[in-house]
């Protein structure tokens, strides 16, 4: 996301993209989307143990208009699919998404026609984690190279 | 209610095909005696439905489908199983929703898998898959719908 498309490219915007980017990765709130087994270790990192309110993220917006990130964690089913995508779509830019997981990656151990294989057959991801399931160390571990890549511009 | 419900029943229903499994009651009966046969059995003290669910013998026997109906009976600790066989191109069975409301759920979810009709349900519809799904999912004749995937030890092409 960059503010330059409203004022003309100088020093001064690229500091200030720098620093809207900055500003993004540091409490980047994430919205409830925790479906299966993926919800525990998602409910792991959030807890005291491997605390993610250090980073700013302790804070799951029921509503998708106030969330910047989008962890999908657990099965989606062709059923889940639609509602899926809409929560998506509610949701404001700048937004990122983070597929949890092994189902949520591609379709994981359930490689039959009720699962969606790979959440981004519906909804565009960032960053994949893999596990089944990933524990918190390795769902933190997505989620701070998802930062850097955003400080980077790349995300 | 101090009577043994089942003792009752088969005292009743002495041409049915009753036997043992597991240590557990089961009971055979036709598609044109469920209804009168699910009265009886709670009129003698099995208040509660445990279970709907269907088993799908496909080419290994005639009939093809079995409806498997779990009673408990909670004043008198027994259990009941009672199996309807249904043959493959005739699948419609009384609801047991008038007796037992909470039947209405599971025969819901065997009308979705198996495609069985539950006549005089309220509300049958699909549960589990989407509403415009085509197909019955747990017959054994419906594919997995898997895709295929490319292993990295293996040396074919799938």
């Amino acid at each position: 996301m960059s503010i330059r498309r409203t004022a003309p490219s100088n020093l001064l915007t690229a500091s200030i993209d720098k620093a809207a980017r900055w500003a993004q990765t540091r409490s980047m709130f994430p919205a409830t989307f925790g479906l299966a087994c993926c919800a525990i270790e998602m409910m792991a990192t959030g807890a005291a143990h491997n605390d993610l309110a250090r980073f700013g993220m302790e804070v799951f917006r029921a509503s998708p208009r106030q969330a910047d990130l989008m962890i999908v964690a657990g099965r989606v089913s062709q059923k889940m699919a639609p509602v899926l995508r809409q929560v998506y779509d509610q949701m404001p830019d700048p937004k990122w998404v983070i597929s949890m997981g092994a189902c949520a990656s591609t379709g994981g151990m359930f490689n039959n026609y009720a699962l969606v294989q790979g959440v981004d057959q519906i909804v565009p991801v960032d960053m994949y984690v893999p596990g089944c399931p990933p524990g918190p160390q390795g769902l933190m571990h997505g989620i701070l190279t998802l930062h850097d890549r955003i400080m980077a511009g790349k995300a | 209610m101090s009577p043994d419900p089942l003792e009752g029943l088969k005292e009743r229903f002495t041409e049915l095909d009753w036997h043992l499994s597991h240590g557990q009651e089961v009971v055979r009966v036709e598609r044109e005696q469920l209804l009168e046969f699910a009265t009886a059995a709670q009129e003698a003290g099995f208040d509660m439905l445990a279970d709907v669910t269907a088993v799908d013998w496909y080419r290994s026997r005639e009939p093809r489908f079995d409806v498997v109906i779990n009673l408990l009976s909670m004043s008198h600790r027994a259990r009941l199983r009672i199996l309807v066989g249904l043959a493959r191109d005739d699948t419609v069975v009384p609801s047991l929703v008038p007796l037992w409301p909470g039947a209405n759920f599971a025969e819901r979810e065997v009308f979705d898998f198996f495609g069985i009709v539950f006549e005089g349900h309220p509300d049958l519809t699909r549960i589990l898959m989407p509403d415009d799904w085509d197909g019955f999912p747990l017959r054994k004749d419906y594919d997995t719908g898997a895709v295929p995937v490319q292993f990295k030890a293996s040396h074919k092409v799938s």
